[in-house]
């Protein structure tokens, strides 16, 4: 972010999340507004007007950044990974606005805005630098292939958003079973997900570096490399690479990273993964004990005054929506572009099976609604397994599993 | 066969569960749809009788009975789906990283991840995507769909033509969207009937008794998109053949014209240059990344000469070739001709092409040379004669040597580490003095050479560009297939069937609506048709029911 060009687009990306947070604050003060007036779900308060009216705002300006960014770079901003998850935290809140006003249920707001924050907040962690394109993303296809299978992320991330508050509104708290142990494992990966982002923003903020040496055959050849930790190393680099630490009196590692994780920078990653269990695990035990109760029973009678039938539909009527997208742009654009660019259409890659496992998931979703048992919380646990499967395909399969869609 | 007459008068195919016409539930036949016990009538497949659940004794029976089966084909969509997510655990075969001491997948999978990598191999999961038992999954599928669209389609069409306005009261008291309401005008259900029409409803008025359609095309979404899945499939299979699928790969030097394979020795390719581009590192716009990073390629571009065997050639003469095409292939911009696409795919650099000598006295000590020789390491010569009388013989040529029990061998038969075994022969001379050079090596055997071979300048290097050959007639069939996937898919998905019933009886008007998804939709629009009348306005029976 050294250049001033860059800052200045990202200033209107500020915006956007500023005006994000606003409006979940007035979508919040709607479930009030409910819980002790009117019962009427299609009756539009005030409050809800305000909210979307700042989401809409917060999305233009959100738009005026990806122009931006795609002039000064000179291609679709969309090439690694702090602009594909911008894309997709900006996707969610297009599709929020869309099942918003189909809808018109602030409840949602209250969930999505939050979730797509929380994905934005997540991009930031990534270097922000405007990244050259290696040959094989020169070519249209580049923003036609990624903007549609994130546009359809984006929807399907909103049946999640509604999966969540139907499980949230409707299962029963005052017994414990393995219905609210997950429930309320979805609330801790909420938590560490705000974990990780609090301490590598305040670590980021207090220019925290220290840096390791370690050797690494790469093509045969021994390599001496450096690691470069923005958080203090509770797990240092791996043990069969004979680290050693170049910058004086700072923390030394407590343990290795254990050698069987052999992905890029896999040490750095596996410790911002033990700083976010850390941070959000502290965060998760000051709530439960200052709430006294599970968090999700905290949240519970927050929405009791929901329509739960039309949250159900919202769950499906995404699904319905999204599938076509998802398959439009994560096979069949991505086969186009592929077949282009690679000379096959299908080469089993990672990042393409996961878009088959997520094809296939959704299929069975929409096969699973056609029998009745299946409408209500067995449609939103599966939505909210949906996103968990998109959110694997984004984050482990780029990270994790090396393959031809490793952009960081 | 036992056909049902219905009260109506219709008769029905046996196995029907609402009566075709009317929609009256057939006694005795409401277990077929699991709902003999439910208020609610089950209205996926508007009752109508489905050979799967009508007949069950003969072996066929029994087969076509399990795969229309919907929950058969989920199940079977899960195991594809946990058998896909096993396959990425470790790297498929095919993407066993290059730089791995050893590509072997009997070694590689041990040596990378230990014992689970072992039975990983030992399981087939390093070839997971052509196992059998992963094909056999995804042609069950294909059966699946096959069987389930046509147990249903063929049913379903035949009710929703045959389906009458006037319904039976059982009929319209079970729909999940249900009201009745006393003294209502036949002006109000006029001023309905109207403002359904201007909802796009397609209205069938039969003495009084009115059905509002609309979308009922999306009701042939699924089985459209499966259509579309089963062509994909049929093309998948096609692939197989050689004749459909062509998929070659070749490596050409700069410089060099060689047949294209998979041609038939029809075609040639030249590789005229071949260009690698990186970014400038002081380009403004990525000076931040590039400083990160390092080294990032920009492009990789072969200039290509394509050639055709002219027809009229003489059997065993030499090709005469005419040119057909000259063209750039770079990444994700492939060069085609008659039906082939050449990919740019891979390329190699530092590969030696002409290596320089000079020839020089062994006493001499400032190394003047006597004279100097080029060796074209692709076609070198058997011997150079020097301006001096010098006479220098190429004995062996190892164009990529290595040693191999002691003894010299080549690799390959590419020029990477080129080594020589030369005899040089003094002016007049029959006594030649032999030498090995290599790649920084210089090995006088004997010790009492009178004249010694020095490389005198870099060797020239040249790129190799690895390029795809393919040739691939299934394409256009999976364009289809996808095609009328996305056809189906948004047809079934973005559309909804809505019917809204509105019967007289004994006085009273009952109103009552269906629709395969989107209550939220259908009810208001009920809610907008019915303003300002006496109609009451449809109850959720579901809602109702918990």
């Amino acid at each position: 972010m050294t250049s001033t060009m860059s800052t200045s687009i990202l200033t209107f990306y500020v915006i956007s999340i500023v005006l994000y947070l606003v409006a979940t604050l007035f979508f919040g003060a709607t479930v009030r507004d409910k819980n002790s007036k009117s019962k009427s779900q299609t009756k539009k308060s005030k409050a809800g007007k305000i909210g979307i009216t700042l989401t809409i705002v917060g999305f233009s300006t959100h738009i005026v950044y990806f122009i931006l960014r795609w002039i000064a770079s000179g291609h679709a901003p969309v090439s690694n990974m702090f602009e594909f998850v911008t894309f997709l935290g900006m996707s969610i809140v297009f599709a929020f606005i869309i099942l918003y006003f189909i809808y018109k249920l602030d409840i949602l707001g209250v969930f999505a805005l939050p979730v797509a924050l929380m994905i934005l907040a997540y991009a930031s962690m990534f270097p922000t630098d405007i990244s050259p394109l290696v040959p094989s993303l020169q070519s249209p296809w580049l923003y036609i292939h990624v903007t549609t299978v994130s546009l359809a992320q984006g929807i399907l991330a909103i049946s999640f958003v509604a999966g969540l508050i139907y499980l949230i509104a409707t299962i029963d708290q005052t017994v414990r079973n393995k219905k609210t142990t997950w429930l309320e494992i979805i609330m801790i990966s909420i938590f560490l997900v705000i974990g990780f982002v609090v301490s590598s923003s305040a670590f980021n903020l207090m220019d925290y570096e220290v840096q390791f040496e370690y050797t690494e055959e790469i093509q045969g050849q021994e390599q001496l490399l450096v690691a470069d930790y923005h958080m203090p190393a509770i797990a240092g680099v791996q043990s069969d690479k004979n680290p050693t630490t170049l910058t004086e009196g700072k923390m030394t590692p407590l343990i290795s990273t254990p050698n069987w994780m052999q992905g890029a920078d896999s040490a750095r990653k596996f410790n911002s993964v033990l700083w976010s269990f850390l941070t959000g695990g502290v965060l998760y035990l000051i709530a439960r004990l200052a709430l006294r109760k599970r968090v999700s029973a905290a949240i519970k009678p927050f929405l009791r005054n929901i329509n739960t039938d039309l949250v159900d539909e919202v769950t499906y009527r995404s699904v319905a929506i999204g599938f076509p997208v998802f398959t439009l742009g994560g096979l069949i654009f991505a086969s186009i572009w592929a077949q282009i660019a690679w000379d096959r259409f299908w080469g089993w890659d990672p990042k393409e099976v996961w878009a088959l496992i997520t094809f296939f998931f959704y299929a069975a979703f929409l096969h699973l609604r056609l029998s009745r048992g299946w409408h209500g919380e067995k449609s939103a646990w599966l939505a909210v397994i949906g996103f968990a499967i998109i959110m694997f395909n984004i984050i482990v399969v780029n990270l994790v599993l090396a393959g031809l869609h490793s952009y960081a | 066969m036992d056909k049902i007459k219905c009260e109506c008068g219709h008769i029905n195919p046996e196995g029907t569960v609402l009566c075709e016409a009317c929609g009256k539930p057939v006694e005795g036949n409401q277990h077929i749809e699991g709902n003999e016990d439910k208020k609610l009538l089950n209205m996926r497949y508007d009752g109508s009788a489905r050979r799967s659940q009508t007949y069950n004794t003969r072996i066929v029976d029994r087969i076509w009975t399990f795969f229309s089966s919907v929950k058969v084909g989920i199940w079977l969509i899960v195991l594809a789906l946990l058998g896909s997510g096993i396959g990425t655990i470790f790297p498929q075969e095919m993407y066993i990283p290059a730089e791995a001491p050893d590509r072997n997948p009997a070694v590689f999978y041990e040596d990378y991840y230990g014992i689970a990598g072992k039975i990983y191999y030992q399981l087939g999961f390093h070839d997971l995507y052509s196992s059998w038992w992963y094909l056999l999954l995804i042609a069950l599928i294909g059966i699946s769909l096959v069987i389930c669209s046509l147990d249903r389609f063929i049913p379903l069409r035949r009710a929703l033509k045959l389906q009458k306005p006037k319904r039976h009261e059982h009929f319209l008291t079970r729909q999940r969207l249900y009201s009745k309401s006393e003294n209502i005008t036949e002006e109000e259900k006029q001023t309905i009937v109207d403002r359904l029409k201007k909802q796009r409803y397609k209205i069938v008025e039969e003495d009084g008794y009115v059905l509002a359609e609309k979308g009922r095309f999306s009701r042939w979404g699924p089985y459209v998109n499966h259509i579309g899945l089963i062509i994909i499939l049929l093309a998948a299979l096609l692939r197989i053949t050689p004749f459909f699928y062509l998929d070659e790969y070749v490596w050409v030097r700069e410089g060099e014209e060689i047949i294209i394979p998979g041609t038939e020795n029809e075609y040639y390719i030249e590789n005229e240059k071949f260009t690698l581009d990186v970014y400038d590192k002081d380009d403004p716009k990525f000076k931040d990344a590039l400083e990160k990073t390092g080294e990032v390629h920009k492009g990789y571009t072969t200039d290509v000469k394509i050639s055709k065997v002219k027809d009229d050639a003489v059997v065993g003469a030499a090709d005469e070739l005419e040119v057909i095409k000259k063209d750039q292939i770079m990444m994700n911009h492939p060069v085609k001709f008659d039906g082939y696409t050449l990919y740019q795919s891979g390329f190699q650099e530092n590969e030696f092409k002409t290596m320089y000598f000079d020839v020089v006295e062994t006493s001499d000590e400032n190394a003047e040379p006597l004279g100097d020789i080029e060796v074209d390491l692709r076609n070198p010569e058997q011997t150079y004669e020097l301006d001096n009388g010098v006479r220098i013989q190429l004995d062996q040529y190892y164009p990529d040597y290595a040693l191999e029990d002691g003894e010299p061998i080549t690799k390959t038969k590419y020029p990477r580490n080129p080594a020589f075994v030369f005899s040089v022969y003094p002016p007049g001379s029959d006594e030649g003095e032999l030498s090995f050079l290599g790649i920084g090596q210089n090995i006088d055997p004997t010790g009492e050479n009178e004249y010694q071979m020095v490389m005198n300048k870099m060797p020239d290097t040249l790129y190799v560009s690895g390029i795809t050959v393919r040739r691939d007639y299934t394409l256009p069939l999976f364009v289809i297939g996808a095609a009328i996937f996305m056809i189906g898919v948004i047809q079934g998905m973005y559309w909804q069937h809505r019917r809204i019933w509105l019967n007289p009886k004994d006085g009273n008007l009952l109103v009552a609506a269906h629709t395969n998804k989107n209550w939220f939709g259908v009810k208001n629009e009920i809610e907008k048709a019915i303003e300002g009348t006496n109609v009451t306005m449809v109850e959720d029976q579901q809602e109702l029911d918990k």
